[in-house]
């Protein structure tokens, strides 16, 4: 019934979760502490988790209509190159220092948590299941980056100025969460009070209240947002995560552990 | 020697399935863990539905590869293992039995019933003197499931079971 009309918005869903996950495991072993250390990996395996049930379902819609079984997770995930993956460019941004990190993860899982707290009302069953397993988890990463977010804004005078260098970088990032692509009209049009102008506000409120408290700098209303990242458009940063993150599949292909 | 499936009821698969319990906390079968939603037979075939508990839980594939273990090992000949994502899994699932097991292990187990973000901000009795006097060490511990508290009274670590 879906055929592959839902393909390019799963693979959305799927690749922004995938991206922030493969960039957030950077930090396996590198965190400033053991216990963040520990979340930032935990995180990391929440939205690759995510990423997962996304891919096998664009997967076995794409068999579905053309009767083979050559797509999987995995050769959705490890054997498409930049210009087909349509993950936020907001992800695919280098983890910079600790806050920048902890921003980047508080901005996207807001997205995320309001995103999926729609989509579990959706008429398409599939997508509402997993919207409804990741739901959970993304309020946890937004309850805990914004306490992170409060104290490193609220904190020194060293982490309230990185926390503004952050801000000031990632904010130009935020504004392609709220343009909606056709794949995703298409989506969204088959449930009536799914707005994304909705989403957009209930985001900017919540935001703004975590960086008021934060004691930032609010970010003005007509910053220049980059944008193309939803439909294949990248910055240089995704050509290195996938040459890395593919490397093995690329050069043995269907290599298993 | 095959054991013929219309001698085997779903009682007899629900108890070999007892046996089979967390990677991680091998106290905990998974029809305690609530991860086991249902076991049914479509003509002779049985049919066990599994829900993950978190979406990157890595115990998942070890669970599914454990069922396999157990039911081949007393020759069921027939079966299929299906995972069910909707409704998603809770902490309210688990049984009273796997909460009294699991801090017995020393682990503090869920707390009331789950809503909401305010997951971290309970404080659990500290499974070891029952003191109520804890806090908070990190929001994230060694598995998905789980968090890290310090009792301040026998100032023991210990793992608590997140409301989910």
């Amino acid at each position: 019934m879906h055929g592959d009309n839902t393909t390019d918005y799963l693979l959305f869903l799927a690749d922004s979760s995938l991206i922030m996950g493969q960039r957030l495991s950077e930090w396996t072993g590198h965190g400033p502490m053991l216990e963040q250390d520990i979340a930032i990996t935990n995180i990391s395996l929440d939205t690759i988790g995510q990423a997962r049930y996304f891919y096998q379902l664009a997967a076995k819609r794409q068999n579905e209509k053309t009767g083979k079984t050559e797509i999987t997770e995995d050769s959705l995930a490890y054997l498409r190159d930049a210009h087909q993956y349509r993950n936020l460019l907001l992800t695919e941004l280098p983890n910079g220092d600790w806050g920048q990190t902890i921003l980047k993860i508080y901005l996207y899982a807001n997205w995320q948590k309001l995103i999926y707290g729609k989509l579990i009302y959706a008429s398409d069953k599939d997508i509402a299941a997993i919207a409804d397993k990741a739901l959970k988890e993304v309020q946890y990463h937004t309850s805990w980056s914004s306490d992170w977010v409060r104290r490193l804004g609220d904190g020194t005078s060293e982490s309230h100025e990185r926390m503004e260098k952050a801000l000031e970088y990632l904010w130009p990032y935020t504004g392609e969460m709220f343009m909606e692509t056709d794949y995703e009209r298409r989506q969204y049009e088959r449930d009536k009070d799914f707005s994304l102008d909705t989403i957009r506000k209930e985001w900017t409120e919540e935001v703004y209240h975590i960086l008021q408290e934060a004691t930032l700098t609010l970010p003005q209303a007509d910053t220049f947002m980059h944008k193309g990242g939803k439909k294949g458009v990248h910055t240089e940063y995704l050509g290195y995560i996938l040459a890395e993150m593919q490397f093995l599949q690329r050069a043995y292909p269907g290599c298993e552990w | 020697m095959e054991t013929e499936t219309q001698d085997i009821t779903i009682t007899d698969i629900r108890k070999l399935l007892d046996e089979v319990t967390d990677p991680e906390i091998p106290v905990i079968s998974i029809h305690d863990l609530g991860v086991l939603r249902d076991v049914r037979k479509e003509r002779d075939t049985f049919v066990i539905t599994i829900t993950p508990t978190y979406s990157g839980c890595p115990a998942m594939d070890m669970i599914t590869l454990h069922i396999h273990g157990k039911l081949r090992a007393h020759h069921i000949p027939h079966f299929r293992v299906e995972t069910q994502l909707a409704p998603a899994w809770t902490t309210d699932w688990m049984t009273d039995e796997g909460k009294r097991k699991l801090k017995e292990f020393g682990i503090a187990p869920p707390m009331g019933s789950k809503g909401g973000e305010d997951l971290i901000n309970r404080h659990p009795p500290c499974p070891f003197c029952n003191s109520e006097n804890t806090e908070l060490v990190s929001a994230f511990g060694s598995t998905a499931c789980k968090a890290l508290f310090r009792c301040r009274d026998c100032a023991e670590p210990f793992d608590y079971f997140k409301c989910h």
